[in-house]
């Protein structure tokens, strides 16, 4: 990742058929660009999905690599949605060491961060988090001194605040 | 067999009772009755109006082929390698503008398509590939010629499908047509496993087609219009940068009436060769790497360029931050992905070519530019193009310049890649548009002659010739049998120099003389043709130029190969390096 580029949100709603992901995961990877993080699910509409892609291009390649993502066949709607008001959201799940001493410790630091603990056990702990991936970085930072051994991420799903569409 | 005899006799019974559906099919007529999957194939393609497609059998796709043994008013022109099909796809669609059909089995007939799916993707061609995949139940099991073709034409594609229910092939078929022949077309493939060909079903076959996410921009914004005439009524050193878009928009007339009625000069991509005369006194012949030192010139002084369907290709620009540094950028192209790729455009119009440049035309003002075509003028003068002749060797140029004379710039020619292809491009004055069809984007060798095929094929009324270098015909020089069986009136003008004659001029002036691997021992080329039941004439002295040109101009009914050994020591100037700038211009003497 050099310096001068940045992680751009680029919000895509596709027609939910065969192959569509390959084809998106396809071109961003064809014109060079390297993903941080892609999720995919529904939307309202059962026929259309809609993908949230984080990736790293120079701020002023962004639109154009949307253009790109618009040329697909299956692809609705692209947006760069910097710059925009937007919600972002990523959900982790963390499975932390626990012993004794630590559990009580952890259990504050996810109250602060307003985490649930969704499993326990004597040596391990499983936390859900959800907030921007800043704050998810800044949990998962506070963690790893009591040993992470798992975790997963969704990714960042993003919607434009307000009435109008992502 | 009993099977075979039977679905053979059905569709003769449904072919003599069916209405005259054709593409404008009333309603009653979408349903065909039942048939099979290459039965529903064949009929979509024929309502599509397909007249001619290239093609090779193979196991997966024998029920299609089957199919095509019954079809009326569809010729299937059997090739003897798959690549030969995807290229004279390529050379149909481009010499008559119509949409280039070619036909593969599974496995390795369809990557042999690869090659040529990826020139007409490069050069917006539209062609439709249809493919036989390994039947639905060992998909994906690594069955005998089993290769996954819609992953791998993804990337070289308009578009691709797997049709998994042979009910869904008149959609499947409609929808490829409508994707390669509209907004900025392109290649699109269709696999159909053989089971699918082979399943009975009652199709439907639908008049129109909803995509809802595909909906070409065909009319410009009329305010990005006012400003782009704007800035070209105030312009100093204006200069229109015309591409392949024009043609493939048929917007040649309308380029024309604008640079008439402004008197901006226009300067010519590779691809946008014919999309204006070239004799016209307005047009600057083909810019770029080895264009013409005045259309670069003018180019890089300029201070407005109207660049339509033109995609800034480094071939024309060369290094980016040098190119034509002190101009606004107007761009129009029907592909809102190409504005601002390469080039930031200071005026962008998505739109077609034809109707954006049909408003300008009516609407604009001329500048006054007459010191700018004073400068243009002696640029013109001073560099002009120019070849040598020296005595006993026959010169590549004047080979071409005599075939842009004896032809009178309006037969379709069309060329391999590399020396010979930038000559004929330097030297070849198109008077009109699709008659010079050339593998632009990708540089496939082996193009040449499989076009050339394509286009008569497209054509056949039209003189066709092609012109190819020794190199780049060993690459497909099979089908001179298919060109044979046809009796195709195609010359084929090998301008042989015995080396790959481009790479031994790079390496010439850029790798110290060392000539590795550039250097080739050729065939008698006038003989291999004779053996294919071709015509072949040799020629070995200048003074047997023109006689063997007529020659093979005027023979009908066959092809003629006529082998020209040319200077070995050629090179194709001028010249901008790779990656550079004008400044870096190697000119001639």
């Amino acid at each position: 990742m050099s310096e001068e580029h940045h992680a751009a949100t680029i919000s895509v709603l596709v027609q939910n058929a065969p192959g569509v992901l390959v084809r998106v995961a396809g071109l961003i990877r064809r014109r060079g660009v390297n993903i941080h993080s892609l999720s995919v699910g529904p939307t309202e509409d059962p026929k259309i999905s809609r993908m949230t892609i984080v990736v790293d291009t120079p701020p002023d390649r962004t639109e154009s690599f949307a253009k790109q993502l618009r040329k697909l066949v299956e692809v609705l709607r692209a947006t760069a949605v910097d710059g925009t008001p937007t919600v972002d959201r990523e959900l982790a799940l963390i499975k932390v060491n626990v012993t004794p001493g630590t559990r009580l410790e952890i259990m504050e630091i996810a109250n602060v961060f307003r985490a649930n603990i969704v499993d326990l056990t004597d040596r391990t702990m499983s936390l859900e988090v959800t907030g921007r991936s800043e704050k998810v970085d800044a949990f998962v930072s506070l963690l790893t001194k009591y040993g992470i051994r798992e975790m997963a991420r969704t990714g960042q799903v993003t919607l434009a605040r307000g009435p109008q569409n992502t | 067999m009993a099977q075979r005899v039977r679905t053979r006799r059905h569709v003769a019974a449904r072919t003599s009772s069916a209405p005259q559906a054709g593409p404008a099919a009333r309603p009653e007529a979408r349903r065909a009755g039942r048939m099979n999957g290459a039965q529903a194939l064949v009929e979509a393609l024929r309502r599509e109006g397909v007249e001619v497609l290239f093609g090779h059998p193979g196991g997966a796709s024998l029920p299609i082929y089957d199919a095509l043994y019954d079809a009326e008013g569809i010729r299937h022109i059997l090739v003897r390698h798959e690549q030969v099909a995807a290229h004279a796809a390529v050379g149909y669609a481009r010499a008559s503008g119509r949409v280039g059909v070619c036909t593969a089995t599974s496995g390795p007939g369809a990557t042999n398509l690869v090659t040529g799916i990826t020139d007409a993707m490069m050069d917006s061609a539209p062609i439709v590939a249809i493919t036989g995949q390994v039947p639905r139940p060992v998909i994906g099991n690594d069955a005998f010629q089993e290769a996954d073709v819609t992953g791998i034409t993804m990337p070289i594609t308009k578009y691709n499908t797997l049709v998994m229910r042979a009910v869904d092939i008149p959609r499947a078929v409609h929808q490829a047509f409508y994707l390669a022949r509209t907004g900025r077309p392109g290649p699109v493939l269709v696999d159909i496993p053989r089971d699918v060909s082979q399943e009975l079903c009652e199709p439907e076959f639908p008049d129109e087609i909803a995509i809802p996410g595909y909906r070409p921009v065909t009319d410009g914004s009329p305010n990005q219009i006012a400003s782009a005439l704007e800035a070209l009524a105030g312009a100093q050193r204006p200069i229109i940068y015309a591409g392949g878009g024009i043609i493939s928009a048929g917007a040649s007339a309308e380029l024309t009436a604008l640079a008439e009625r402004t008197r901006i000069p226009v300067a010519l991509t590779l691809m946008g060769k014919g999309a204006m005369d070239e004799t016209h006194p307005l047009c600057l012949s083909m810019l770029g790497m080895h264009g013409s030192v005045y259309a670069n010139y003018a180019i890089n002084d300029a201070d407005v360029i109207l660049a339509v369907g033109v995609r800034f290709d480094d071939r024309v620009t060369g290094r980016l931050k040098d190119f034509a540094p002190r101009a606004r950028f107007i761009h129009i192209d029907i592909d809102p992905a190409e504005i601002g790729k390469n080039k930031p455009a200071h005026i962008p119009i998505v739109g077609d070519a034809r109707r954006v440049l049909a408003v300008m035309a009516a609407q604009a003002r001329a500048p006054q530019i007459d010191a700018w075509w004073k400068q243009i003028n002696e640029w013109r003068e001073r560099y002009p193009f120019r070849y040598r002749q020296r005595e006993d060797r026959v010169s590549h140029q004047h080979v071409c310049d005599l075939l842009n004379r004896l032809t009178g710039g309006r037969a379709i020619v069309t060329t391999d890649v590399g020396q010979h292809q930038m000559w004929m491009a330097q030297w070849y004055k198109c008077r009109e548009p699709r008659t010079f069809i050339t593998s632009g984007g990708l540089g496939a060798m082996g193009f040449g002659f499989p076009a050339a095929m394509g286009a008569k094929f497209g054509c056949p009324d039209k003189e066709v010739i092609a012109v190819v270098g020794d190199g780049g015909f060993m690459m497909t020089i099979q089908d001179l049998i298919t060109a044979a069986e046809h009796g195709l009136s195609l010359p084929i003008f090998v301008l042989n120099n015995n080396a790959l004659g481009m790479v031994r001029q790079w390496q010439t002036f850029f790798y110290r003389g060392r000539l590795s691997a550039s250097v080739l021992r050729n065939p008698d080329f006038a003989r291999l043709g004779e053996a294919f039941g071709c015509r072949g004439i040799r020629v070995e002295r200048p003074e047997q130029v023109e006689p063997a040109l007529r020659a093979a101009l005027e023979t009908e009914g066959i092809p003629c190969v006529v082998d020209i050994l040319c200077d070995p020591e050629e090179n194709c100037l001028p010249m901008i390096p790779s990656g550079q700038s004008i400044a870096e211009m190697i000119l001639d003497e």
